[in-house]
């Protein structure tokens, strides 16, 4: 009910996004730098001036990639702890685990998936770097929009709720959502800049790897966290004795 | 009630429906806080010597390189 819970379940975010990111790193060693490494001998191969090379590939396809999951894990995991404290309670009747699973869920749609039907993602050699800049851009402008467009969301359908139901009034709203970003589609200008003889089946797969690892550490993160929310949240030894079950001395005694 | 390990218990039966909310004020000061702390650290993952840099350098860029293709960031 204050601050120290909202620390502690900071604290939680933050854990439960590190493991969240281990595990993203082991889908991205496995199923992306196989599909990075061919991109790269592509570009090689194509290969216009390649200066020093300041990191060699074996650090960054491993030390350097576990610091950018793990970091982002940590990162989007404290913010998605931040989003969930405020969720809770307000977006309907749901418990701590289920409010965790749904604020991971809204995080995967609205923070990647959204964005990257617009702007995915590309692997090294796909892409101007004269564009840079404008690519940045447009893709944190898609998330910033996705993002609002969700809250705006979640707000109609709280407002829609006691005339609709609950039902209804979600469905509503995620039209509404869906009808929201196909316009954003449409107006916000495309980016395609992949070279004429790239590997179509490359790009697929190394699309649907960063897809993966998305999908890997957002399911990890609003499980985990779902279950350590709950746990700080909602002590009751007589209806979670199958997680509790480490030391529950006391989980007969109350009725 | 057996009020066990738990640091924050909550004075009324969390057992009811009644869903539990945290008053708003208590959240601020730490979405303030660290959710500024975590935009900066997305900040350095994403974008840090891609589009714009506050070091110089490629270093940053290079050693990130990988994550950033694979979390979908625009990387050069």
């Amino acid at each position: 009910m204050n601050s120290p819970t909202v620390r502690a379940l900071l604290v939680r975010g933050m854990l439960a996004g590190l493991a969240a990111g281990l595990l993203a790193l082991v889908v991205a060693y496995l199923l992306g730098e196989p599909r990075v490494d061919t991109a790269i001998a592509y570009e090689e191969s194509h290969a216009h001036e390649h200066g020093v090379e300041l990191v060699s590939r074996s650090m960054q396809s491993t030390a350097g990639l576990a610091t950018g999951m793990l970091m982002f894990g940590v990162a989007v995991g404290g913010v998605a702890g931040l989003v969930f404290c405020f969720a809770l309670g307000r977006i309907g009747g749901f418990s701590p685990r289920a409010t965790a699973v749904l604020v991971s869920g809204a995080a995967l749609v609205t923070v990647y998936a959204v964005p990257f039907l617009k702007y995915p993602a590309n692997p090294p050699s796909v892409g101007e770097p004269d564009t840079i800049g404008k690519r940045t851009t447009l893709y944190f402008l898609m998330i910033a929009l996705s993002v609002l467009l969700g809250l705006a969301a979640v707000v109609l359908g709280r407002r829609l709720a006691p005339r609709l139901g609950n039902w209804y009034a979600t469905v509503v709203a995620g039209a509404a959502f869906v009808l929201a970003v196909g316009l954003a589609y449409a107006f916000l200008p495309s980016v395609n800049e992949v070279p004429k003889d790239f590997s179509a089946t490359l790009l697929w797969q190394f699309r649907l790897a960063a897809l993966a690892i998305q999908l890997t550490l957002w399911a990890a993160f609003g499980l985990l966290f779902g279950h350590l929310a709950e746990r700080l949240l909602a002590p009751k030894p007589a209806t979670a004795v199958d997680e509790s079950a480490a030391a529950p001395p006391v989980a007969a005694s109350t009725g | 009630m057996a009020q066990s390990a738990a640091p924050a218990v909550f004075p009324q039966s969390s057992a009811a429906p009644a869903p539990i909310t945290l008053p708003v004020r208590a959240i601020v000061p730490w979405a303030v806080f660290l959710g500024v702390l975590m935009l900066a650290l997305l900040y350095f993952v994403g974008a840090e010597q891609g589009a714009t840099a506050l070091v110089s350098g490629e270093n940053v860029h290079e050693w990130l390189h990988d994550g950033r293709h694979l979390l979908g960031f625009p990387c050069h």
